[in-house]
């Protein structure tokens, strides 16, 4: 067994060799632009590219036309949400998400509701103007707002529902164990509703989402359905088909690919159209510009192909694995928490709470395991995963939480190690820890009065 | 993030781990930070009634930092008087572990811990000579 072990399959996975085998010939080789129409080079190139269309597609139960090439799933996330919202403007401005979607998706629909309120700031400073007879700056706005009692505005009223710029979003709360809560969806749902963007997976807690009941209601009210599915597919059975999605985010190296290249499946039957968030040569159907990354999405096809092919059984290996570390830290360890729902997961992920035990420093005892963790600590903004705080886990445990992921390549002489040594850790850090302590004796931690800082 | 060679031998190797009677009338108890911002600390001292720091020991709920921060105070304050103990201050403890700026944090709670904990044997002497026995036997565990 080789150390360090890699137990963070959430993150990103290693590339299964025999998608590198792929992909060697489109380097020195084979290097044509797959856009070069008129020679060898050119035609050489744009064949492996739509070889791996087909392969990327039949993953995902859709036809090589519906596949565009994008860099990653960050990429295609912001080309479904910013491209969607563009294209169908004039049919509504409202977009509906969950709250623990990963960051492209939060920060791509944050930013459209920002180049709203910018327009609508813009329209207030405008009305002011008339209202005063002289030039407004941003400064005066909070006052002279109210001064002028904007808010009861006629005019300006009739100018903001004029606004078709950026989006408004709607931000639902997951249930406590992290699934989309279906009712609340659908009165959501407004008749300026164009797009619901709910992931597949979730990437911290593999918590797996209802996708073709989220499919269904989006296809009876008419509105379309995106997913980022990157944790998802290739690791559980999906087809665009069957869960009713119009757009979908895919990449390569969450599934033993390379890094930096991605697609989005984008619905032909019925069409569903998106503006282009890059410009340019009018590659991908005009969808996507840029020189294709050939190399890349030779790879990208491999390993779906590869993925398509084991999926079945390397669930079963993987989640047999997951199921074995979870027994075997619970044998030895009390006061653990799973968080997000057990049964509806991915089979690779175990996301669990070792109680007063802080994250970083149990990431620090076991350093020859590659984990992660929701513990502020490991990011700069000293907040604890947003992920767990909305499931509602309090935050000394998201804190004390560590993400297990496993995958393609784990073994269980690697698990029966990490069982081995993440005991130690939390035997020796709860020995440490003076809340250990007060626990044991009784002494209720929520009735301290604790100098927050 | 990489960890200083200090941090990673104080974690590894951490110095007074332990509980101290928190009756004792020359033990004084610091409690500080809060489980929700990811660190608490427990340092306790052992002081002589002519103010000597006899013993320490800690205890920390926290990342690497912070308990390197606490590990590396129960060595600087034994056998220091508490007039000398109060003048450590996060500056040092940051510079001896070469923390990064987003770990000081743990620094500034193990100054903390060095005052709160010298706080309570003060408060606790101070009852005491006012001959309020009772008092003495309050649990102090508020920070």
């Amino acid at each position: 067994m080789k150390l360090p072990i890699f137990m963070d399959y959430h993150s990103t996975t290693p590339m299964d060799p025999r998608v590198l085998e792929a992909m060697k010939p489109y380097f020195v080789e084979d290097f044509g632009n797959a856009a070069s129409r008129n020679h060898a080079f050119g035609w050489k190139a744009e064949a492996a590219v739509e070889k791996a269309r087909k392969q990327v597609g039949k993953l995902i139960g859709a036809s090589d036309k519906e596949i565009v090439f994008t860099s990653g799933a960050t990429e295609s996330n912001n080309l479904a949400i910013k491209g969607a919202a563009e294209f169908y403007k004039d049919k509504g401005d409202h977009i509906i998400t969950l709250s623990t979607e990963h960051k492209a998706v939060l920060d791509t629909c944050k930013r459209l509701e920002r180049q709203r309120m910018d327009r609508i700031e813009e329209l207030k400073l405008q009305r002011l103007m008339e209202l005063t007879g002289r030039d407004v700056t941003l400064d005066e706005l909070a006052t002279l707002e109210i001064k002028h009692d904007l808010e009861n505005d006629a005019l300006l009223k009739r100018w903001i529902d004029k606004v078709r710029v950026g989006a408004r979003v709607t931000y639902l709360s997951p249930k406590k164990d992290g699934l989309i809560d279906l009712d609340e969806l659908r009165s959501a749902i407004t008749d300026q509703t164009i797009l619901v963007s709910v992931m597949f997976a979730n990437n911290e807690i593999g918590v797996v989402q209802p996708l073709a009941e989220i499919g269904a209601i989006c296809r009876e009210k008419g509105v379309l359905f995106h997913t980022d599915a990157v944790q998802g597919v290739g690791k559980l059975p999906f087809d665009v088909e069957q869960v009713k999605a119009d757009l979908v985010s895919l990449t390569a190296h969450k599934m033993y690919g390379p890094k930096g290249v991605g697609a989005l499946y984008v619905r032909r039957k019925p069409r569903v159209r998106i503006a282009p968030i890059i410009d340019g040569g009018g590659h991908e159907r005009g969808m996507r510009s840029g020189t294709l990354n050939v190399a890349g999405i030779v790879g990208f096809g491999a390993a779906a192909e590869i993925a398509k092919d084991e999926l079945a059984a390397e669930a079963q290996r993987v989640g047999a694995l997951r199921d074995r570390l979870w027994a075997g830290l619970q044998k030895k360890l009390d006061l653990l928490t799973v968080n997000g729902s057990w049964e509806h997961r991915l089979p690779g992920n175990l996301n669990v709470s070792f109680a007063y035990v802080e994250g970083e420093a149990m990431m620090m005892a076991i350093k020859d395991v590659a984990v992660s963790s929701g513990s502020a600590c490991t990011s700069a903004s000293l907040e604890p995963s947003y992920v767990l705080r909305a499931l509602g886990v309090d935050e000394d445990m998201a804190h004390s939480s560590i993400r297990f992921g496993l995958g393609r390549f784990s073994t269980q002489e690697e698990v029966d190690y990490v069982i081995e040594i993440v005991i130690a850790a939390v035997k020796k850090l709860r020995d440490m820890s003076p809340l250990y302590e007060m626990a044991k004796e009784g002494i209720d931690l929520k009735s301290i009065e604790w100098t927050a800082h | 993030m990489a960890y200083s060679d200090k941090v990673i031998e104080h974690y590894e190797n951490p110095h007074n781990v332990g509980t101290l009677d928190k009756e004792d009338p020359n033990v004084g108890t610091g409690l500080v930070g809060a489980p929700a911002c990811g660190d608490v600390m427990r340092l306790q001292l052992k002081i002589s009634d002519d103010g000597m720091i006899q013993d320490a020991k800690f205890k920390t709920f926290g990342c690497g930092s912070a308990i390197a921060s606490s590990s590396l105070v129960t060595e600087w304050v034994k056998g220091k008087s508490i007039e000398d103990a109060v003048t450590i201050t996060n500056k040092d403890i940051a510079q001896e572990l070469s923390l990064p700026p987003v770990k000081i944090h743990c620094s500034v709670l193990a100054e903390d811990a060095i005052k709160a904990a010298i706080k309570d044997f003060q408060e606790k002497r101070a009852r005491r000579q006012s001959g309020d026995a009772s008092a003495v036997k309050q649990p102090t565990t508020q920070p």
